[in-house]
C-alpha cells in the first residue's frame, strides 16, 4: 500500500531523513519509534505534504501512485490522513461543519452525493461514541479551548469519520493521561481492517501496550536502525534508545 | 516545489463594474453657491432646506479636509467632481407603478441582483433604489403605508412630511459636525426617509440601493430614520459602482432617532468598486459621517456593517446614548485587499444613566492593504453606571498589509465599567495544511477560516444578508491564496 524508497527530506535547508525505506501493507500496523531530533514527525509531515519540507531524494507511493508530487488535499482524498501531534485551532470555524465540509469532500472525490447537515449529524454522533466525547462539542469550535486530551480524541474522532486508508499518528500519545490513551487507542483499535494501515510514531512504548503493532521501526538519525515484531517496543523500553540502537552496530 | 502559501496573490473579478448607458440630467462640474441653489431648485425644495443648504456650504468653506485619518490619497479637487447627475424622465415619485421605470434601469438593478418589480422581490424586503443623484424606485410604498410606515427618496419626504424632515435632520450630524458632513448638508441630492410612528413593527426589511453610475459623478445621499416610541425597524443599506480609473467621491450622511423602548437595526453591505487590484486607480473614496442618537429611555440603535469595496473607507458609525437605559451597538467587519486603505470604527457617546455599548470590529486585510480601527468610547459625568465592551480584532493574511488600533477612551463618571479586548492574528500556514490534510481545497478553508473569524458579525445580519456577505468576502479573497 505504502512504499517509501530512499527518502530524503529536510526543512529549511537542514536534512533530516537520510534514506528512509518502508514498507506498508493493508492490514498492517506499524510502529515507528525513536528519540527526540530522530526525523519521526517530519516523515509525518512529508506524506502529508507540508510544503515547508523538502524531499531532495526517493520516492513514495501510495496504492502504486507516486505522491510526492501531489496536493496536501489530493493526498487527503486518496485517503491519507494524519492525526496531528499539535493540532491548531480554528477560532470560529465550527467543529461539525469543518468535519462535514471534509466528509463532503471525501464524497464529491468518490463522487457520492454530499450529505446534509441532519444526515450528517446521524454519522456524527455514532463516531462521538468511539472516543467518548459529549455532543456539544460538535458546537466548538474546532479546537479552541479543547484540553490536550480533547484535541487528540479529536483527532482520532476525525479519523473515524473520514475513514482512511492510511492513518499516520504523529505522537497521538505524547501528554495524555491513562484514561485518554486508552480511548485514543480503542479508537484505533476499532477503525483496523483488512484494507486499511496504520503508521503509529511514538515516543514511548506504552501506547503499543493498547496498539498493538504488527511491526516495530527504530528510526534514528533519519533512518530505520532496527526492526522487528511488537517485543522490539518492549526491550527499547528496557534498554533505552542508545543501547538499542548502538546493538545495530554490535551485532 | 510550487508553494501555495497565503503569500500568492491573483486578481478577483469585481462582477458589478458595468456601466449603464442611460440619458442624464448632468450639471456642470465644480461647486459654488449656485451649484448649492441650482440642486435644491431642481428638487423644488421648500425654502428652509435651501437654507440649511447654504448654511451648510458656507461653513464648509472656511472647513479644512481632516488629515487625521491614516489614510493616504492625492488631494481631491472638489471642483472637479459632478454634484448632480439624474437619469432623465426618472422622478420616483411620478411613478404610479415600477412598470414605469426606465427598463435600462430596472435591467442595471436586476443585473445586481435587486428587483424593483414588488412581485418578484426578496419577500419581505422593501427596496429604495437610488441611482447617481436619485430615487429611481421605491417598493412596497403603500402598503407600508398602510401600517404608518414612511419609507420613501428624502426628496419626496421634503414635499409630503415636510415638517418631520425639518425637525430631524441635522438634530444628529449637524452640518458642523466634520467637513464631509457639512459638504454633504450642503449638496445631498437624495437618500431614503423612514418613519416609524408609535408602537408600531416595521412588517418588512427596508433597504435602499445606492448605485454610482456617471463617471466623474459625486454621490451624496442622505439617509434619516425616525422610530417613535415602542417601535422596531431594520434597514439595510447596499452599494456597488462600475469600474473607473477616476476615483468617485460618496460622503454620505446617515441619522437615526430612536425615541422611548425604540430600537433600530442598521445593516449595510457595502460593494464599491476598489480601484484596480493591480494598480490601486480608481475606486471609491467613501467618506462618510453615520450616528444615531438614541433620545428615549430603553432606546437601542445597532450598526452592523460589512464593508468590503472602497479604496478608501472613513466611517465611524456611532451612538449618542441620551436615554436611560438606551442600548448602542456596533457589528463591523471591514475588508481590505490590493491597494485598499479603511479608517474605520466606532464612536460611542454616553450621557445616559445605565446606557450600555458594544462594539465588535473585525478587520481582515490583504495584499498590500492597510487596515485600520478607529474608535472613541466617551462616558460623560451624568451617565452614572454606564458599560462599554470593546473588542478588535484583525487578521492578516499575508506578510504586506496591516492592521492598526487607535482606541480612544475618555471617561468623567467614575461608576462606568469600560472593557477593551483587541488581538492580531494571522491566517496561519498551520491552519491552511490542517484544513487541507482534511481534503478540503484551500480557497474552502480559507473561506472557513474567514467566515469563523466574522461569525460574532455576521450573526448580526438579517438572515439572507448574512448568506450574501459570506459569499462577498469568498468573492473579496478570491485568488488570495494558491
Amino acid at each position: 500500500m505504502l512504499s517509501i524508497r530512499n527518502l530524503h527530506a529536510g526543512i529549511s535547508g537542514k536534512k533530516i531523513l537520510k534514506g528512509f525505506n518502508l514498507e506498508v501493507k493493508a492490514g498492517e500496523v506499524h510502529a515507528i519509534m525513536g528519540p527526540n531530533g530522530s526525523g519521526k514527525s517530519t516523515l509525518a509531515r512529508v506524506l502529508a505534504g507540508d510544503e515547508n519540507y523538502e524531499v531532495t531524494q526517493g520516492e513514495v507511493t501510495f496504492q502504486g501512485k507516486n505522491i510526492l508530487k501531489l496536493e496536501p488535499e489530493d493526498r487527503a482524498l486518496l485517503g491519507i490522513f494524519l492525526a496531528f501531534q499539535y493540532p491548531v485551532e480554528i477560532p470560529g470555524v465550527n467543529n461539525g461543519s469543518f468535519l462535514r465540509m471534509a466528509y463532503n469532500a471525501k464524497r464529491r472525490h468518490m463522487q457520492k452525493p454530499e450529505v446534509d447537515p441532519l444526515e450528517f449529524d446521524e454519522i456524527l454522533r455514532e463516531k462521538l461514541k468511539i472516543v467518548e466525547m459529549s455532543p456539544d462539542f460538535i458546537n466548538r469550535s474546532v479546537n479552541q479551548g479543547f484540553s490536550g486530551g480533547e484535541k487528540k480524541r479529536n483527532e482520532i474522532m476525525q479519523m473515524a469519520v473520514l475513514d482512511p486508508t492510511l492513518g499516520i499518528l504523529d505522537e497521538t500519545d505524547s501528554g495524555l493521561d491513562i484514561d485518554a490513551l486508552r480511548i485514543v487507542a480503542e479508537g484505533v483499535n476499532r477503525l483496523k481492517k483488512p484494507e486499511n494501515a496504520f503508521l503509529v510514531i511514538t515516543h514511548y512504548q506504552r501506547l503499543l501496550n493498547h496498539v498493538v503493532p504488527d511491526f516495530v521501526h527504530i528510526l534514528s538519525d533519519g533512518k530505520i536502525v532496527r526492526s522487528g515484531k511488537k517485543e522490539l517496543a518492549v526491550e527499547l523500553e528496557q534498554k533505552g534508545y542508545d543501547l538499542v540502537a548502538a546493538n545495530v552496530d554490535g551485532a | 516545489m510550487a508553494p501555495k502559501t497565503i503569500e500568492e496573490f491573483a486578481q478577483a473579478e469585481y462582477k458589478y463594474g458595468f456601466k449603464t448607458e442611460i440619458d442624464s440630467d448632468t450639471i456642470p462640474k465644480g461647486l459654488t453657491e449656485e451649484t448649492v441653489r441650482l440642486i435644491s431648485s431642481r428638487k423644488k425644495e421648500p425654502a428652509f432646506m435651501l437654507e440649511f443648504r447654504l448654511k451648510a456650504f458656507r461653513h464648509w468653506q472656511t472647513m479644512k479636509e481632516p488629515a487625521w485619518a491614516n489614510v493616504h490619497y492625492p488631494p481631491i479637487d472638489y471642483q472637479d467632481i459632478i454634484y448632480y447627475s439624474a437619469p432623465k424622465k426618472t422622478e420616483a415619485a411620478k411613478f404610479k407603478s415600477m412598470d414605469e421605470v426606465d427598463p435600462e434601469l430596472r435591467k442595471t438593478f436586476e443585473r445586481l441582483g435587486i428587483s424593483l418589480m414588488e412581485q418578484k422581490k426578496l419577500a419581505g424586503v422593501a427596496v429604495d433604489a437610488i441611482f447617481d443623484s436619485v430615487s429611481v424606485a421605491t417598493s412596497y410604498k403603500e402598503k407600508l403605508l398602510e401600517v404608518g410606515v414612511m419609507f420613501c427618496p428624502i426628496s419626496e419626504a421634503l414635499e409630503k412630511y415636510p415638517d418631520l424632515v425639518k425637525k430631524y435632520m441635522g438634530s444628529v450630524v449637524p452640518y458642523t459636525d466634520n467637513f464631509f458632513a457639512a459638504l454633504n448638508s450642503a449638496v445631498f441630492s437624495d437618500g431614503s426617509f423612514v418613519y416609524i410612528p408609535k408602537n408600531t413593527r416595521c412588517p418588512m426589511e427596508l433597504s435602499t440601493y445606492f448605485r454610482i453610475n456617471t463617471e466623474g459623478s459625486g454621490q451624496f445621499e442622505r439617509t434619516l430614520i425616525v422610530c417613535e416610541d415602542n417601535s422596531f425597524v431594520s434597514y439595510l443599506e447596499g452599494c456597488t459602482a462600475p469600474k473607473f480609473d477616476t476615483n468617485q467621491l460618496h460622503a454620505a450622511v446617515v441619522e437615526l432617532v430612536a425615541l422611548e423602548n425604540s430600537e433600530i437595526k442598521y445593516s449595510t453591505v457595502q460593494n464599491w468598486y476598489t480601484g484596480d487590484p493591480k494598480t490601486g486607480k480608481g475606486g471609491i473614496f467613501n467618506f462618510v459621517t453615520k450616528r444615531g442618537k438614541c433620545l428615549g429611555k430603553n432606546s437601542k440603535i445597532s450598526w452592523t456593517q460589512v464593508e468590503t469595496g472602497s479604496a478608501i473607507t472613513w466611517k465611524y458609525p456611532g451612538c449618542i446614548l441620551i436615554g436611560d437605559n438606551s442600548v448602542g451597538e456596533f457589528y463591523s467587519v471591514a475588508l481590505t485587499n490590493h491597494f485598499q486603505q479603511a479608517d474605520t470604527g466606532s464612536k460611542m457617546i454616553h450621557i445616559g444613566k445605565n446606557t450600555k455599548s458594544t462594539i465588535i470590529s473585525k478587520g481582515i486585510s490583504a495584499g498590500q492593504a492597510v487596515n485600520n480601527y478607529r474608535g472613541a468610547v466617551e462616558i460623560k459625568r451624568s451617565a452614572a453606571n454606564a458599560r462599554n465592551y470593546t473588542k478588535c480584532d484583525s487578521l492578516l493574511i499575508g506578510p504586506k498589509c496591516s492592521a492598526n488600533t487607535f482606541p480612544y477612551i475618555d471617561v468623567q463618571n467614575q461608576t462606568a465599567q469600560i472593557e477593551h479586548e483587541a488581538s492580531t492574528s494571522k491566517v496561519s500556514d498551520d491552519q491552511l495544511f490542517y484544513l487541507r490534510q482534511r481534503g478540503i481545497s484551500t480557497e474552502d478553508a480559507m473561506g472557513a477560516i474567514i467566515n469563523g473569524f466574522c461569525r460574532d458579525v455576521f450573526r448580526e445580519l438579517p438572515g439572507e444578508f448574512a448568506v450574501e456577505a459570506t459569499q462577498l468576502l469568498g468573492l473579496k479573497l478570491e485568488g488570495t491564496v494558491g
